[in-house]
């Protein structure tokens, strides 16, 4: 099978659905975000969110969990060689949090894998270029970012 | 009127902030991996010798939580901040490794009010987290909103 269908390259792919509950979100920000729209009601109804909202870092994470997940079960890889692997990134550019993801909110993330090339510094290893996102409920994104990957193909 | 420290006022261009110091653990390397990026090289020190990180690594997302909170207690506590549209550009320059002890700085780089808010401004740092042998592990550009503390004063 070619590395464009392993990759799914174009394609959106859809990782999971996430529920945030008001006692994650207080969690996370406990230890890594302590602002206090992200662990206290009241205080987050009066700042411009309005609401308890998770930390745009948890979103973050949680996209990596469900990213993880589909590339463990989700994605086929029948040959020629061993299943590519992924390796480190280098970083992201052009993060936007769009909407508040506010506690009870269920969130989708999706991937699409826009192109890979080879790593002219690394033989055996590739670049390839991801487009991250997240929905809620009401089809609203919330969160979008491009990212750079390295995949070991043999 | 505001009793944090730091309103958009004072945020002018050039102003550096210390980030402090923290030293990442082995646990809490594993605990967040365990929970967000349970990849071999963030769970495991012989796979993580094996991988391009050369060592039991944090996940990226781990760094840049950790990088989040060096700025919440160096300044974004006591601001006027009402949170960042996002990150225009992020790099993780080395691996941050079980152990490595952070520093760093955030810089302004620049500002402007917002004509939809006018209580409001948009302040752009620029972030640089190193460890402990001064290389830098982090580095990244991201606009943060801050109220005014006094939106009626001239500028």
């Amino acid at each position: 099978m070619s590395l464009d269908a392993f990759l799914r390259i174009g394609e959106t792919a859809t990782l999971g659905s996430h529920t945030f509950t008001a006692e994650e979100i207080k969690r996370f920000a406990a230890k890594y975000d302590p602002q206090p729209f992200h662990t206290d009601e009241e205080a987050a109804r009066k700042s411009i969110f309005g609401r308890l909202c998770a930390s745009g870092w948890h979103t973050c994470a949680m996209w990596m969990r469900y990213n993880l997940k589909y590339r463990e079960q989700a994605a086929r890889w029948d040959g020629p060689g061993p299943r590519p692997t992924f390796g480190p990134s280098p970083g992201f550019s052009n993060l936007k949090w769009l909407k508040p993801v506010y506690a009870g909110d269920t969130i989708t993330f999706t991937r699409t894998a826009l192109w890979h090339r080879p790593l002219a510094s690394r033989p055996g290893w590739r670049l390839v270029s991801l487009r991250g996102g997240a929905f809620n409920a009401n089809n609203e994104a919330v969160l979008e970012f491009e990212n750079v990957i390295l995949l070991k193909v043999e | 009127m505001t009793s944090k420290r730091w309103a958009y006022e004072d945020l002018t261009e050039g102003r550096v902030f210390d980030l402090g110091s923290r030293t990442v653990s082995r646990e809490e390397i594993l605990e967040f991996a365990g929970e967000f990026d349970a990849q071999p090289m963030h769970l495991d020190e012989e796979a993580g010798l094996k991988s391009l990180l050369g060592g039991l690594s944090a996940s990226g997302w781990h760094t840049c939580s950790v990088f989040m909170r060096m700025m919440c207690d160096a300044f974004l506590l006591d601001s006027t901040t009402e949170g960042s549209p996002g990150i225009a550009e992020l790099r993780w320059r080395k691996p941050v490794l079980a152990g490595d002890t952070l520093g760093g700085t955030s810089t302004v780089v620049s500002r402007r009010r917002l004509k939809s808010r006018p209580e409001m401004g948009l302040v752009t740092f620029r972030h640089v987290i190193r460890n402990q042998r001064n290389e830098a592990v982090l580095e990244s550009e991201n606009p943060i909103l801050f109220r005014l503390r006094d939106p009626g004063a001239a500028e």
